[in-house]
């Protein structure tokens, strides 16, 4: 009943990963900060998929991308295409709460690496690293 | 004093037990608690503080879309209920979430009826939700006050 969640969240601080939030919701940009941070993941937070451009433009550089799809000004998938296309070559994991076979086609032929549902958990997350091959999972 | 500490913490328990059994909250919420640790221990309560002010602007934003003279953009209401089922569903508020699926689908049929329906459910839903959060919330601060420490509760 009180087992002591802290000590089955793995910390990959000594990997020095960076990483990038894209999403134009605060809850979800507090929600993938913090989880990000919890397993010792330094991260910035954009707001659309024009500042996710913007950032790489000015020489910022991540190891990974947590890309949501639907944003305004700049959507996840021209987002993504854009970064591509500028030669940005680091792992993109897209998030979304969008399901339909076709919109995950959509995404994915843009230039992701991985794909996940919202909303995402540790153990999503944790999926999503194993995918791109950040982390190894026991 | 540790009898009031054991009292409140079985109040709690049963309390967050009650809020998962009657689908205001889902597995989500229990993810958001993992979260929270001596570094951030208000993480939860931030979050779903968040999620309130979101709640306010988005059924903000749909009241004033079908609220139109003339013809209602549909898209622009459905848009802002997408964005509130996002996030509902990112803190595991159950019923909000719902709610926004119903919203949805009468949004995509142009159901005006149904849409000033789901409105005011999604309104009267979320201010319940956020009542009986801060009651949680309160004897979490009262157990912390009385020296005890607030206990992991198992849903499963």
């Amino acid at each position: 009943m009180t087992r002591d969640i802290a000590e089955d969240v793995p910390n990959l601080a000594e990997s020095k990963l960076t990483a990038l939030v894209v999403d134009d919701n605060f809850v979800n940009q507090s929600i993938h900060h913090k989880l990000l941070d919890r397993l010792g993941i330094q991260n910035d937070v954009v707001c659309n998929g024009k500042e996710a451009v913007d950032v790489h433009c000015s020489g910022r550089n991540y190891d990974f991308i947590l890309m949501d799809m639907d944003m305004p000004v700049m959507n996840g998938i021209q987002a993504t295409k854009t970064l591509r296309e500028m030669g940005i070559e680091c792992k993109i994991a897209g998030v979304t709460t969008r399901a339909d076979e076709g919109e995950k086609k959509e995404f994915m032929e843009a230039g992701l690496n991985d794909f996940q549902e919202k909303p995402l958990t540790i153990s999503k997350l944790l999926s999503i690293l194993h995918k791109l091959n950040f982390y190894v999972q026991t | 004093m540790d009898a009031l500490v054991a009292q409140l913490q079985m109040q709690f328990r049963d309390y967050t037990i009650s809020l998962y059994q009657q689908g205001f909250l889902d597995d989500q919420f229990t993810e958001l608690k993992k979260l929270q640790d001596e570094g951030s221990p208000d993480f939860v309560a931030e979050v779903l503080s968040l999620f309130f002010e979101d709640c306010v602007k988005l059924i903000g934003n749909m009241a004033r879309a079908l609220d139109q003279t003339g013809t209602v953009d549909y898209s622009q209401v459905g848009a802002s209920v997408h964005q509130l089922k996002g996030s509902s569903s990112s803190v595991g508020a159950k019923r909000v979430k719902g709610l926004c699926v119903t919203f949805k689908e009468y949004c995509e049929a142009k159901n005006y009826e149904g849409c000033v329906r789901c409105l005011q459910q999604v309104d009267i839903e979320y201010k319940t939700l956020k009542t009986k959060l801060q009651d949680m919330f309160n004897l979490e601060k009262q157990i912390i006050q009385a020296g005890g420490i607030v206990p992991q509760v198992d849903i499963n």
